[in-house]
């Protein structure tokens, strides 16, 4: 067994080397133009000088801040909302279906709406990541909540609870995988809403470092800013799936 | 469809009180605004939007746009998907490409797109290929893992060559899981259509919607809102009743959102 997932590194680590190679072959031979295809040589030192002596260091960290501080506050809002809207199966009746309409809703097309009334600026990005943000782990909550264990509920007005009570010691922690599942895909909402609102208002961040490479025609910076953010992302995503592993082992 | 309305009548309660507030409330401040709009006023810019013709114009642009590039994802996705789901080595020499590649955000392939492609619909096409790429692949990989080995076996007692095995056994033991890679991609390549559009390209829903922003037209601008978010949800919930239609007999559960 052990074997075997050693193999399986060695070969993933081998098809990314001739994945790398093949990308070199096509620039070598320049069968796509180097306007639109640095090679990765190129790529890479692009990235470690603007990591070094540029300013992609600085910028990246504004995204992820963005990101972060969007995915947050979002999750915070969803969690509190969605509890309150969860616990009460009459409030489930009433504003549910609204909210499942809603959400198939591209969260981008509220840009417009934002813009007319933050302005193009920080705030309004920070806008339109938690709104955009808000909904998976919105409705995660409110699905967890809606499916407790009858028994459970029984449980909670035997020994006459407190709304909050039951919202703090039975609804939550019942709800957790499910909250926990949509901050998953709330995270990934949030930066690419990060992006977007960057691409738009020129905010300092990666959205408008690799729009500015792109417009100046510097593929290998766009290059490196695409990687960066892709690297974001597979980070974002493992760090939650780690954490998602150790607070969710009491269940296991 | 009127059953379910009648029966969730609750669900339309809520909706209705905020219109009716949002429209007396505007009613009693009757002031120009340059960011919102009264009720009213938002069914006036729809007609307004469609008589012009900008509503079937934008909403053409964007369709295609999403189609078009979905096409192009689910055909490369699927037939990465079979390649990766048939060979093993093919599966483990892939895995650390694709965990690397996949997170790149779609949008973040706008500036390179727009450099690539210029304005137009070929740099919407790539984006929302992109996008929608992934999910095809990784579902049609993980529904190929899926099929029952009793079927593999008797296509290889039938003598199947690898052609037949992929088109006669797999990918129909696969075509529910199939769909819901299909019906997640729907919903993605619209939502991916529109903010390329919104950020860059100007063509379609989304450029509709800046530019309704950009002449301060709130009542045109959130009749396009409105009308992509009546666009999604009718795509989704076609789809899903296409899907308990086409797969009811086989899997119960493959209706669940995502």
């Amino acid at each position: 067994m052990k074997r075997f997932r050693i193999a399986d590194i060695a070969l993933g680590i081998a098809g990314l080397i001739v994945l790398l190679l093949l990308w070199q072959l096509v620039t070598s031979l320049e069968l796509i133009s180097r306007v639109f295809l640095p090679s990765p040589a190129a790529t890479i030192s692009a990235l470690e000088w603007g990591l070094v002596n540029g300013d992609l260091l600085p910028q990246t960290l504004a995204t992820v801040n963005r990101m972060i501080q969007g995915w947050l506050l979002a999750s915070l809002v969803a969690i509190a909302i969605g509890s309150l809207i969860g616990v009460s199966p009459v409030a489930r009746a009433y504003i549910q279906p609204t909210l499942e309409f809603l959400r198939p809703l591209p969260a981008s097309a509220i840009i417009p709406v934002a813009i007319s009334l933050f302005g193009l600026n920080a705030s309004m990005v920070l806008g339109v990541v938690v709104f955009g943000a808000v909904w998976p782990t919105l409705l995660g909550t409110i699905h967890g909540f809606a499916h407790v264990e009858p028994r459970l509920v029984e449980v909670s007005r035997l020994l006459q609870m407190s709304r909050w009570e039951f919202i703090y010691k039975i609804g939550l922690p019942n709800a957790v995988p499910d909250i926990l599942a949509g901050m998953r895909l709330s995270l990934t909402v949030a930066l690419i809403l990060a992006v977007v609102g960057e691409l738009l208002t020129a905010q300092e961040g990666l959205g408008t470092a690799v729009l500015h490479a792109a417009r100046s025609y510097r593929a290998a910076d766009l290059y490196a800013g695409i990687l960066l953010l892709g690297l974001i992302g597979l980070v974002s995503n493992y760090g939650l799936a780690i954490a998602d592993k150790r607070i969710l082992a009491w269940k296991n | 469809m009127i059953a379910a309305l009648t029966k969730s009548w609750r669900g339309w309660l809520f909706p209705v009180l905020v219109i009716a507030g949002a429209e007396i409330w505007f009613l009693f401040n009757p002031v120009l605004s340059d960011t919102l709009a009264a009720p009213s006023k938002i069914v006036s810019g729809a007609i307004e939007t469609l008589t012009d013709g900008t509503l079937l114009k934008t909403t053409y642009q964007t369709l295609v746009a999403a189609a078009i590039g979905l096409l192009i994802g689910m055909v490369a996705g699927t037939a990465c998907g079979i390649l990766i789901g048939l060979a093993r080595t093919a599966d483990r020499l892939s895995s650390w490409s694709v965990e690397m590649l996949r997170p790149i955000p779609s949008v973040a392939l706008i500036p390179l797109s727009l450099l690539t492609f210029g304005y137009g619909y070929r740099m919407e096409y790539a984006v929302v290929a992109w996008a929608t790429f992934w999910p095809f692949l990784i579902l049609t990989q993980h529904a190929l893992k899926q099929v029952d080995v009793r079927l593999m076996e008797v296509s290889k007692l039938m003598g199947f060559g690898i052609f037949a095995r992929i088109f006669k056994i797999m990918l129909p033991a696969a075509a529910p899981r199939l769909f819901t890679a299909l019906r997640l991609s729907v919903g993605l390549s619209l939502v991916v259509a529109v903010t390329v559009e919104i950020a860059a390209n100007p063509q379609g829903l989304g450029y509709g919607l800046m530019v309704s922003q950009e002449s301060l037209r709130p009542d045109r601008m959130f009749a396009l809102l409105i009308w992509v978010g009546l666009l999604g949800w009718a795509l989704n919930y076609g789809l899903v009743w296409l899907e308990g239609r086409l797969f009811a007999h086989r899997a119960p559960g493959a209706v669940a959102s995502a």
